[in-house]
């Protein structure tokens, strides 16, 4: 049976891990080469870095980190933020990613999905979204950090990209994130009931039944969590172990 | 050394990465002569079987990697290892290297999240020297739409997903396949490189 996936998500600025904490043995705690070295001691399935930089020396500085972590970490790599062309989705493989994550630039132009499919093939894609809830049971999909509506509705949007090719959904609740109240389930059960791709859950999580939750509530098969794990509030293991002891199927 | 072929289709850094952290010496090449002198093969790929059969093809390398696989370890890995089958029914019926009896098909079944993208365990059917101290317990990597339909003989793990899915194929001799990503597999595919690299 397939397992259900824990991803630790870095927040990179410059080269350094934004929030960082201090694991033990880790010596520089902004290093993300570092953090995702630990991530993978504890468990993490994949790894997600998410480049914040805005300059364009700065993609350099990122994409070096990438390189770094694939040849020491062997659990796969994505790779958001920044890509905005197949040239950047290349790039980014190049380095050693095995997927990307696109977002804003996914809903300004849809065609990046699948061109970038076309190229690489959809296991390659992963379409992140930011929404928010307008009314029972209706979403609409935010770009630019969830600063922007399009008005686009999100089944709507989840419908168009599985149609262009996407591999993967990465589904970021707005109206969750930074609450610490769980994962939204509502949100999530709506997504998973309309899509046949995989659908990574995003946004609230607080505490460690909030993963058990996601994954008996919602046909969710990844749950991504930053800030939780960076603060060392938990550590992926524990995450783990407490949903294989629920009698989820947890590598 | 081991050649990896680099015929432009899927990540082949990744493969490289895995053999240069385990000390494996490796070198990606796209000519024969590399592959001829070479002490095993290894033919990675991600994508579509139709666009990575013809772009093989016109690496002209199709004839030698059919000959040198009779007389060194082989390993196909993920497209690479649905390559070694008869045939390929992506998109439309597509001649493979036929190393394996068998062919590819997609992965149909009515609620099955496709592609089976993530970390499934491994379920040994027959022995294989690649499979030495991997446990019954151990998961390894998963992405893919498409499946090996071929005999039980051939199949030394599979996982399950919607059915059995040929995780790991052996043909007895130098010939394996897997369906799975060894080199993003963490520990159990390193130790499954490991063990490839130990037949040399």
């Amino acid at each position: 049976m397939l397992a259900k996936r824990i991803i630790p998500c870095l927040d990179v600025r410059n080269g350094k891990v934004v929030k960082g904490v201090n694991f033990e043995g880790v010596k520089d705690v902004g290093d993300p080469v570092e953090c995702a070295e630990e991530y993978n001691r504890q468990g993490a399935d994949e790894l997600v870095f998410y480049d914040i930089t805005a300059s364009f020396e700065g993609r350099g500085v990122f994409l070096d980190v990438v390189r770094d972590t694939a040849k020491k970490v062997f659990v796969p790599l994505t790779v958001g933020g920044g890509i905005k062309t197949v040239d950047d989705i290349r790039e980014a493989l190049r380095a050693g990613a095995d997927k990307v994550s696109v977002n804003s630039q996914a809903v300004k132009n849809p065609q990046l999905i699948k061109d970038g499919a076309d190229v690489f093939g959809s296991q390659c894609i992963c379409v992140g979204i930011d929404a928010k809830k307008i009314a029972e049971n209706k979403w609409t999909v935010y770009i630019n950090g969830g600063r922007v509506d399009m008005g686009i509705d999100l089944i709507d949007w989840v419908h168009t990209i599985e149609k262009l090719g996407a591999g993967e959904i990465c589904l970021n609740s707005i109206d969750a994130d930074g609450t610490k109240e769980g994962f939204d389930i509502a949100m999530l059960k709506a997504v998973c009931d309309n899509c046949s791709i995989p659908v990574i859950a995003s946004g609230g999580a607080g505490k460690i039944n909030d993963f058990y939750e996601v994954f008996e509530k919602t046909g969710a098969t990844a749950a991504l969590a930053a800030s939780l794990f960076h603060f060392k509030e938990l550590t992926v293991g524990e995450v783990k172990d407490y949903c294989r002891n629920k009698g989820v199927i947890v590598r | 050394m081991i050649a990896i072929i680099d015929y432009g289709a899927g990540n082949i850094f990744s493969v490289k990465n895995a053999l240069d952290y385990l000390g494996l010496e490796s070198r990606l090449v796209s000519d024969k002569e590399s592959v001829i002198s070479a002490d095993a093969v290894i033919l990675p790929g991600v994508g579509a079987f139709p666009a990575a059969m013809k772009k093989l093809e016109a690496t002209g390398l199709v004839d030698t990697i059919k000959a040198e696989a009779q007389k060194k370890p082989f390993l196909g890995i993920c497209l690479g290892m649905q390559l070694i089958f008869e045939k390929g029914y992506e998109f439309e019926e597509t001649e493979g290297l036929g190393l394996i009896k068998g062919s590819v098909i997609k992965m149909e079944e009515p609620d099955l999240i496709i592609p089976h993208m993530g970390w499934n365990k491994l379920e040994k059917l027959n022995e294989c020297p690649l499979l030495e101290g991997i446990g019954d317990n151990d998961y390894v990597y998963f992405v893919h739409s498409y499946k090996a339909d071929c005999e039980d003989s051939s199949i030394a793990a599979y996982s399950e997903y919607g059915g059995r899915v040929p995780a790991l194929v052996y043909n007895g001799k130098y010939v394996y396949g897997a369906q799975f990503h060894p080199e993003k597999s963490g520990e159990t595919g390193l130790k499954i490189l490991r063990n490839f690299g130990e037949l040399i």
